[in-house]
């Protein structure tokens, strides 16, 4: 065990260049937050537009949804990290497949971590807009469609503008969880910063170090991501409602 | 179109069983250690010592701020090490599932204890304070007025817990324990049947969590009805 020795990230990294032990840690932070920020995109936008639907006075979307809902949350996301990198390029159309396969390894894992954990969190944040538009009193949609609104227009400037931002809490915590799902991408060789953890262990032997260093820096990210959040929230506060209806 | 070949799934299924065992071991261990490391935890983090009530709480929130991966890892290479080198063991054959289960039951713990916390809250404070009228000591106001109706109310949450702890026990892959998810992965690459393997594990993982969660939300609802 011996001594702590933090200075070991200052030392030569044998992948060249120059670069040091630091160097690749910051390099597996940076795809950890690129990985997250790419899936969140995903994630937001298809978890609205299914969390509408949840809604919809429409059978077919209310399906559509719910089926996506139960699928997406009722596997373990390893095995739909799997799914999406080994099963999925077998079962798309062969060009697609064939593209996949052929293009840089990087850029396959990244994908298919980027596509699995979108749509993972996706499912998550689907229940979470249901569940800010429900919240909502019923007489906010009545009032819409009595004004003339169509049903479309109700929901772009009544019940979404106020959805959005009573489920900003909740929504944080969906972006805490997400960066920490995210490094079950270390088990498709992405070299994120769970895997640069492992990495850095093998290379260094430092056992103690360069876990630490990669654990705190997920608390830090984490802390940044609440921080952001709640700046947010206090932005976007409605009068008249005081903790935001969160959880 | 690709050609599915099911023909692997029939005779890996005691070799899948066995892995399930590991899988259903390990769940089972993390929730009753769990749900009791827990209960201490949210009651000391209620408890009017601020020192203890402060370590509970950063107890909770460094294991809800770290990848479940993360914490598998130091288990898996970190832990064993120290261990063996402070009881002079030798390393086990096994220690990996044993390691897998106390960080499991850790992590669980600081989850569980949030579920817990927000349950023995929900609790009217006139209750305690009735049974302690009634001549009860603190402790036996928690066991036998607080904590039952606590758990009452709590228990689907805890069993929702439960079934994503089900699924994240899918995450010993990292630390080359074989579950169910392992075992089928192995047998998959094996005869070069990844395809069907990855979606047989896939859906018996669906049928079984998607049935326990709509167990679940029906106890919820009946709950409900009888508090009303």
């Amino acid at each position: 065990m011996g001594e702590m020795n933090w200075r070991v990230f200052f030392e030569q990294a044998p992948s060249g260049g120059g670069a040091t032990y630091l160097d690749w840690t910051l390099q597996g932070l940076k795809l950890t937050v690129l990985l997250a920020m790419a899936s969140w995109c995903i994630a937001l936008v298809w978890g609205s537009v299914m969390g509408v639907f949840r809604t919809l006075p429409n059978r077919i979307l209310y399906g559509i949804s719910t089926a996506y809902v139960e699928v997406f949350r009722n596997v373990p996301l390893l095995v739909q990290l799997f799914i999406w990198y080994f099963v999925m390029p077998e079962l798309v159309p062969a060009g697609l497949g064939d593209w996949f396969k052929q293009i840089d390894p990087f850029l396959q894992q990244f994908l298919a971590a980027t596509l699995c954990l979108g749509f993972f969190t996706g499912a998550r944040i689907c229940e979470q807009v249901r569940a800010g538009i429900e919240s909502l009193a019923k007489g906010q949609k009545a009032a819409g469609l009595a004004l003339g609104f169509t049903l479309r227009q109700t929901y772009d400037y009544v019940l979404l503008p106020m959805a959005f931002r009573i489920i900003i809490p909740t929504l944080a915590s969906e972006m805490v969880n997400l960066v920490k799902n995210s490094a079950v991408a270390s088990t498709i060789a992405l070299l994120e910063l769970a895997a640069m953890g492992k990495q850095l262990l093998d290379y260094t032997a430092r056992a103690y170090e360069s876990f630490m260093a990669v654990t705190l820096l997920y608390i830090a990210v984490n802390l940044v991501v609440l921080g952001f959040m709640r700046f947010l929230e206090g932005k976007a506060r409605v009068p008249g409602f005081i903790g935001g209806g969160g959880r | 179109m690709y050609d599915f070949d099911w023909s692997s799934v029939r005779p890996a299924l005691p070799f899948m069983w066995d892995g399930m065992k590991v899988t259903l071991k390990i769940t089972v261990l993390a929730m009753s250690v769990g749900i009791a490391l827990g209960t201490v935890i949210a009651m000391v983090r209620l408890s009017k010592n601020r020192a203890l009530s402060a370590f509970s709480a950063s107890y909770v929130n460094l294991f809800r701020s770290v990848p479940l991966i993360m914490v598998l890892l130091w288990f898996s290479l970190i832990v064993p090490d120290v261990i063996a080198r402070l009881f002079n063991l030798s390393r086990m054959a096994n220690v990996q599932v044993i390691s897998a289960m106390v960080a499991f039951s850790l992590f669980q713990a600081a989850y569980y204890a949030e579920i817990i916390r927000a349950g023995i809250q929900s609790v009217k404070s006139g209750q305690i304070g009735a049974a302690l009228a009634l001549g009860m000591t603190f402790g036996q106001a928690m066991r036998l007025v607080v904590l039952p109706q606590a758990f009452r109310n709590m228990t689907p949450l805890l069993l929702t817990q439960t079934i994503i702890l089900f699924q994240d026990t899918s995450l010993v892959y990292v630390m080359q324990v074989r579950d169910f998810f392992g075992a089928a992965n192995i047998v998959g690459t094996r005869d070069g049947r990844q395809v069907e393997m990855i979606l047989f594990a896939g859906a018996v993982y669906f049928v079984a969590c998607f049935v326990l969660s709509k167990l679940v939300k029906r106890w919820q609802e009946r709950l409900r009805v009888v508090a009303t």
